[in-house]
């Protein structure tokens, strides 16, 4: 696997890996680790995606701080109708109560992808996966770097073979920031939601100004969360989505036949 | 694909030591009470690692309290089926003639009006009240606490859950011995210094800070103590789980 893939490499380095790697590249572009927790991730993400929006259908109403209710001025409010006739949303019509089996739904799914993320995060740490493949290189961090690999999509530029087998930096950039920041601010925002949790751990709703306010951060970092995952299949899209997406399933590059 | 003698003994072996490990924990989980009653079905994975991690970390946690001047302006008295007959009788006298029976598994079966639970000693906290919408309001909950009207009847020790059902119609609902106990847990009668508002479920409520709110049934009436909530409705324990939704609330 190679272990840097700027566009800051020389081209001789190109070259040279080029020629000795096979035809076929046979070396997996993903561990089956990757591969495997990548899918269930996904499964949960999207079982936590509509989920989570039924149950913020039966409140749109966001606060700030420790208390919050439709007698209270809301910090913002989502344009949409609601699941609850006593929220004020302009609507004439009440939406039907699903969070019986959102909130079943949505706290099984989070407990398989906090549980995958923790396999995830432990073999990535042994295996040295993060070290390997996500820690940018100091030319990696260059700016020229950066804004080439930010530039490059924006012109419809198609990354080359070589570009496809491991990420730049600011891929790498974030991917680190969604697993080590977003992922862990979401989990801690929704555990802070938890009575139970916040009565062993009552810290773990001070430290984030309150319960409502644990309750926006989620929806915002939920957010970032949804945006990320625009952009991450958009740039799949852009790479070649049936060669990108058989290698997070197959592990392998394929023939390379699309950047031929 | 040849797979050699020695990895398929050595899988086996991991297989069958998994499926054992697993087939352990349950039966732990089961002997420790670490699993709730409605964990059938396809969400009693979510349910049960929630409910067994919780109880595994909260058994003896109190709920956040807080000063004073932190209880809310205007609580939010959520929506409420219209009152029954039955209620509004009461009502119209006062709620002399109401009365909370305790049944099941205790040594002395009673009744007690409001006038025997005030009489009992009173306490309160200043805890967040949190609904499973999203909303939250703070204020200060005056009552017994549950633990020592059981004392009061004498709970058999192989009890396990206490049921308790509300005036309004099929709502009831249990929970286990570790937040029937629980020091926070009150039979309900006074909010914010003055009676239990009607719109908040006074005469008695059950107030239990560590879950959400919809386990915090209005109007008690009966509580049923046992050691098995198969016989009671469907058997899930409530008659929430019975529409879907979780039977424990501690998140």
């Amino acid at each position: 696997m190679a272990t840097s893939g700027s566009a800051q490499v020389p081209v001789e380095a190109f070259s040279s890996r080029v020629s000795t790697a096979p035809v076929t590249n046979l070396a997996p572009r993903h561990s089956a680790l990757v591969r495997v927790t990548h899918w269930i991730t996904t499964l949960c993400f999207f079982a936590l995606l509509v989920s989570g929006i039924e149950i913020v259908i039966s409140h749109p109403r966001f606060y700030w701080g420790e208390t919050g209710t439709v007698l209270t001025t809301p910090l913002f409010q989502l344009p949409i109708p609601s699941s609850r006739r006593l929220v004020p949303t302009g609507y004439g019509y009440v939406l039907p109560d699903e969070n019986g089996w959102s909130r079943a739904l949505h706290f099984e799914a989070a407990w398989i992808a906090v549980l995958t993320g923790l396999l995830y995060v432990i073999s990535g740490l042994l295996t040295r996966h993060f070290r390997k493949d996500l820690v940018p290189s100091k030319p990696d961090l260059s700016w020229r770097a950066l804004l080439t690999s930010f530039a490059k999509p924006l012109r419809f530029e198609r990354p080359s073979a070589t570009e496809a087998s491991s990420y730049n930096g600011l891929q790498r950039l974030t991917y680190l920031f969604v697993i080590f920041v977003l992922f862990p601010l979401v989990i801690w925002s929704g555990l802070a939601m938890s009575l139970g949790f916040a009565s062993a751990f009552p810290w773990s709703v001070t430290l984030l100004g309150g319960r409502q306010s644990a309750r926006t951060i989620h929806f915002f970092v939920s957010l970032a969360l949804v945006l990320f995952l625009f952009v991450h299949v958009l740039m799949v899209c852009l790479a070649g989505f049936w060669s990108r997406t058989g290698a997070m399933i197959t592990g392998r590059t394929g023939t390379g036949k699309e950047h031929a | 694909m040849i797979i050699s003698r020695r990895k398929l003994i050595v899988s086996g072996l991991a297989a069958t030591a998994g499926a054992s490990g697993l087939a352990v924990a349950a039966r732990l989980a089961q002997k420790y009470g670490l699993v709730p009653p409605d964990h059938g079905g396809i969400y009693g994975l979510g349910v049960t690692l929630t409910y067994a991690s919780q109880r595994l970390l909260t058994r003896h946690s109190l709920a956040r309290e807080f000063p004073r001047n932190r209880i809310s302006p205007r609580p939010f008295p959520n929506y409420l089926d219209p009152l029954t007959e039955d209620f509004k009788r009461l009502q119209a006298g006062g709620f002399a003639d109401y009365r909370l029976s305790i049944d099941g598994m205790v040594h002395q079966p009673a009744s007690f009006s409001i006038a025997d639970l005030k009489s009992c000693p009173s306490r309160s906290h200043i805890t967040e009240l949190a609904c499973e919408e999203g909303w939250s309001y703070i204020a200060e909950w005056i009552g017994v606490p549950l633990s020592h009207v059981l004392h009061l009847v004498g709970v058999h020790p192989q009890a396990r859950y206490v049921v308790y059902v509300s005036m309004e119609p099929d709502t009831w609902d249990s929970i286990d011995m570790a937040d029937a106990l629980h020091p926070q847990t009150f039979l309900c009668y006074g909010m914010n210094g003055s009676e239990l508002p009607v719109a908040h479920g006074g005469p008695l409520r059950i107030r239990l800070p560590r879950q959400i709110g919809y386990k915090n049934i209005k109007f008690i009436t009966r509580l049923t103590v046992t050691d098995n909530l198969k016989r009671f409705g469907k058997g899930c324990g409530s008659a929430g789980c019975e529409a879907g939704y979780a039977w424990y609330t501690g998140i």
